[in-house]
């Protein structure tokens, strides 16, 4: 298992070096550059060209790709050109919000997808299983920015039970150690903190969990379906098995093995970002800001970040992996 | 067996939560005592940085405007010159050389005094910047206003106008310029003209831009200790909460300010800001969306007009279509577009139609100029004169942005071509991402006839509106017109205010005969806040002061 670990954390080397040098070429060939969104309505061509020229633009690609890896071996990734921090500081600053609410997305999507999905195989046909594919449907169809309205709507505009917008009341005044505000609230005991931050995952758990939950119900209504069918379940409930037993032991465990596959693409995909709900929930994740940094030409952050998050789905699929061992004992890494 | 595990499972959790709570300290003071000395205001983005010498975008700027003074500031709710830092100032008979008279017993919020001396050495700071602080978006404003520097690094920079500052007691101050300019003092009101703590500056370095190429470093100053005068000091900037907050200066030399926190909390959609603002979650918020003004106004928030202090026009390439350098055809395009009809219809309540390319609250303002009516049928007139009755026009809009001139680009843009359509010329509608596809296709090259755009004023000065169009060769109008442009020059250099201001007039009636292109509307921006929150003052100039702000008890 640990051969295979670190077997596979070389094989990210490669991977993102040739990310790197595709991302360099695409970003560079992307018409205008940073200097026009810098400079706004103010900007003419004379002094596009001088911040081109300190930003070290006009030189020869090969140049100024030598100079990205020289500072990447060195674990720099430069400096944002539009919010003039580090990028490195930048995305410590904003990748805990997305995982955060990364969490809180899938704990919902988890927490009821699979129980759903799982009742609506076990009942087939009747009105709870037309409820949950029903339900999953409009789950993957409605946008997840209505959603978000909507939800802010009755819960923060009309019942004012939950926060519209933020990762913190800011009159808090909470301590700041990972930018896991639940976390640091936890850590130093700053109670109401971390209840404030987990009240503010809330609403935007919930839009951003409605696409992953109806793929989980379906998911796993499908598999259980196809593992009902099996010969071994007949065989166990033949024995005299109890329900519960041949539940558990038998069908779910089976049944999970796609559902984990799916959960963990699910998972990488939201740990990228989820642009419109930080949008509209003004929540500081990686999203919102990787999308101005594409209108703003911002080319350390592109580059920076989309290397992290590239690392960040082969960890999330690492694991993934290594779970299916955990599942089924019969799966073997190799 | 196998049912032990969860709870083995559920016992490891609470042991490590029990570990984690224990292994990091708060640092939090007291939190308690009334919100209601507490503001949150939702801002459409984060400030850049917070040294306002190093910045030209708006929420940088907002905040400067709370922690830092100017010595001159626009009057409260306006844009005339009024005292700041100083009391009073005059110039010398050239015209040249401005004596300020400052106040005395104003202290930085580090305790040091402010004084001649202190002024000196910002001035200096700045004249004398090196390396990538010459940088046009680093010092954007400081070039604006001043051209150059003490050496300038980059050859196309011209001369600076700023020559030298001289402290000659504690509370005067002479600043000296090279020649004289219409710009002087109204541009010292802006907020890139702060006046810092010359200890700060110099204990984080300020003006220490290092790095290279694409990996410049900025000096903690600017991110982490801005030192001002103003009513409010800087207390945390918390990026992973989207939130700067202030707190009330306690040892300022006026009025102190009514709340004792002013958070700036980021709320990038305007319908979030908006749902954040009817759940309580901020006080008040800017950049309101012309559908919101009136339903908030209805459902009793406190909805803030500002004089329109913008212009939006239609430029018109005359590079472009080789027609266009026909000022009949461009005659015919002002008479084809009904801005009467896009201001009632578009625009926010309060808007009008633009008969000069600067808004009527600026000396120099003509309104005895030459005014383009709404007349398709002399437009098709002018049309058939100019032999260009069949005339086809790139005409470009941006996307994906809206600007306080310009709350909805798209729409503009249907009610321009429908009008030019109607007298029949064909418009070819090329939509573009405002940054940075639009702002490069339409302020360079060749490939544009018609675009739009538009100016926010910087202080109350005609130059900064026409001049900044007009006063030399620019692809976005692709025209040279050696008398305009010397004409410009002329009345910037012009000392008597007086006989500037008619200077500016003359200027305001040459631009509309030559009519590089259309000046469409002035749209006056909306600032709102909560039901209980009183006391601001809507500023033409976004030059608002939260000093004043306070909940109705």
């Amino acid at each position: 298992m640990f051969r295979f670990i670190v077997r596979r954390l070389l094989q990210v080397i490669p991977t993102l070096f040739g990310l790197s040098i595709l991302l360099f070429i695409w970003l560079h060939r992307l018409p205008g550059g940073p200097e026009t969104a810098i400079l706004g309505e103010r900007g003419t061509p004379e002094m596009r060209a001088a911040i081109r020229r300190n930003l070290g633009l006009d030189e020869p690609i090969l140049v100024q790709y030598g100079r990205f890896m020289k500072r990447l071996i060195q674990f720099d990734l430069g400096t944002s050109t539009s919010t003039k921090r580090e990028v490195t500081t930048e995305f410590l600053q904003r990748f805990p919000g997305t995982v955060e609410l990364t969490v809180m997305a899938m704990l919902i999507a988890i927490g009821l997808g699979i129980p759903l999905g799982y009742l609506a195989a076990r009942r087939r046909g009747t009105i709870v299983d037309h409820a949950s594919v029903a339900g999953s449907l409009i789950g993957i169809c409605i946008p997840v920015f209505f959603l978000a309205y909507v939800l802010k709507a009755v819960f923060a505009e009309n019942l004012g039970w939950l926060p519209s917008a933020g990762r913190q009341d800011p009159t808090i005044g909470a301590t700041r150690i990972t930018n896991f505000f639940v976390l640091d609230g936890l850590m130093t005991r700053e109670w109401d903190a971390a209840a404030d931050a987990l009240i503010h995952l809330i609403l935007p758990g919930l839009a951003l969990a409605s696409i992953p939950l109806a793929v989980i119900v379906r998911i796993t209504r499908a598999s259980v379906l196809e593992v009902l069918g099996e010969d071994f379940v007949r065989t166990a409930e033949a024995k005299g098995l109890t329900e519960s037993v041949v539940r558990r032991r038998h069908v779910l465990r089976n049944a999970m093995l796609p559902v984990a596959t799916s959960i963990g693409l699910l998972t990488g995909q939201l740990l990228s970002g989820a642009v419109l709900t930080e949008t509209v929930f003004a929540f500081s994740g990686i999203g919102a800001f990787l999308a101005d940094a594409i209108s703003q030409r911002d080319y350390p952050v592109l580059q920076g970040f989309i290397l992290i998050i590239a690392l960040v789905y082969v960890l999330v699929n690492l694991v993934v992996d290594v779970s299916y061992t955990l599942i089924d004992p019969r799966v073997r890494v190799r | 067996m196998r049912a032990a595990r969860p709870k083995a499972a559920l016992a490891a959790v609470a042991v490590a939560a029990l570990a984690v709570a224990g292994c990091a300290e708060s640092d939090r003071g007291d939190s308690s005592g009334s919100t209601k000395d507490t503001l949150i205001f939702g801002v459409a983005g984060d400030p850049k940085v917070l040294d306002p010498g190093l910045a030209s975008d708006g929420e940088s700027l907002r905040v400067a405007r709370q922690v830092f003074e100017t010595l001159v500031r626009p009057e409260e709710g306006g844009t005339k010159v009024t005292p700041g830092l100083a009391e009073s100032w005059t110039p010398d008979a050239a015209g040249t050389t401005w004596t300020f008279k400052l106040r005395s017993g104003v202290k930085f919020h580090d305790g040091t005094d402010f004084n001649a001396e202190a002024v000196c050495a910002n001035f200096n700071r700045w004249y004398n910047a090196k390396g990538l602080m010459q940088s046009p978006d680093v010092t954007a404003y400081w070039q604006d206003v001043m051209g150059g520097f003490a050496a300038n690094e980059n050859k196309e920079l011209p001369p600076s106008l700023f020559k030298s500052c001289t402290a000659k007691d504690a509370t005067t101050v002479d600043l000296s310029f090279t020649r004289v300019s219409s710009k002087i003092p109204a541009a010292l009101m802006l907020p890139s003209f702060s006046i810092h703590s010359p200890k700060a500056l110099e204990q984080y370095q300020a003006s220490n831009i290092t790095g290279s190429a694409d990996d410049i470093k900025y000096p903690s100053y600017a991110m982490e200790h801005p030192t001002g005068t103003g009513p409010f000091k800087f207390k945390s900037w918390d990026v992973a909460n989207k939130t700067l907050t202030l707190e009330r200066n306690e040892d300022y030399y006026g009025n102190k300010a009514k709340l004792k926190t002013l958070i700036f909390k980021t709320i990038s959609d305007e319908n979030a800001r908006k749902q954040a603002l009817r759940s309580g979650d901020i006080q008040g918020y800017d950049l309101v969306g012309p559908a919101d003004v009136e339903p908030l106004k209805k459902d009793g928030f406190n909805v803030l007009t500002r004089p329109a202090f913008n212009i939006l026009y239609l430029a018109i390439n005359q590079k472009g279509n080789p027609k266009l350098a026909d000022v009949r055809v461009r005659q015919a395009i002002a008479h084809a577009l009904n801005r009467q009809a896009l201001v009632d219809s578009k625009l926010p309540p309060g808007a009008k139609v633009a008969e000069n390319f600067m808004p009527d609250t600026v000396e120099g303002w003509n309104g005895d100029v030459t005014k383009y009516d709404y007349n398709p049928e002399k437009a098709k007139q002018l049309l058939a004169a100019a032999g260009a009755s069949n005339l086809t026009l790139r005409f470009h809009y941006p996307t994906e942005v809206t600007r306080p001139y310009m709350p909805n680009p798209k729409d503009i843009f249907e009610l321009l071509s429908a009008d030019l359509k109607a007298v029949g010329i064909n418009v070819q509608a090329i939509p573009l991402k405002w940054s940075p596809d639009y702002l490069n296709a339409t302020t360079s090259g060749t490939k544009h006839d018609l675009h739009f755009l538009g100016w926010t004023g910087d202080y109350g000065d005609a130059y900064n509106f026409i001049g900044t169009f007009f006063d030399r060769p620019k692809d976005e109008w692709g025209f040279t017109n050696k008398a305009l442009f010397d004409q410009f020059k002329d009345a910037d250099t012009t000392a008597d205010a007086a006989a500037r201001t008619e200077k500016y007039k003359a200027l305001n009636k040459a631009v509309m005969d030559f009519l590089p292109g259309v000046p469409v509307s002035h749209s006056p921006p909306a600032i709102v806040f909560g039901k209980d929150v009183t006391g601001v003052k809507a500023s033409p100039l976004t030059d608002e002061r939260f000093a004043t702000a306070e909940f109705k008890s």
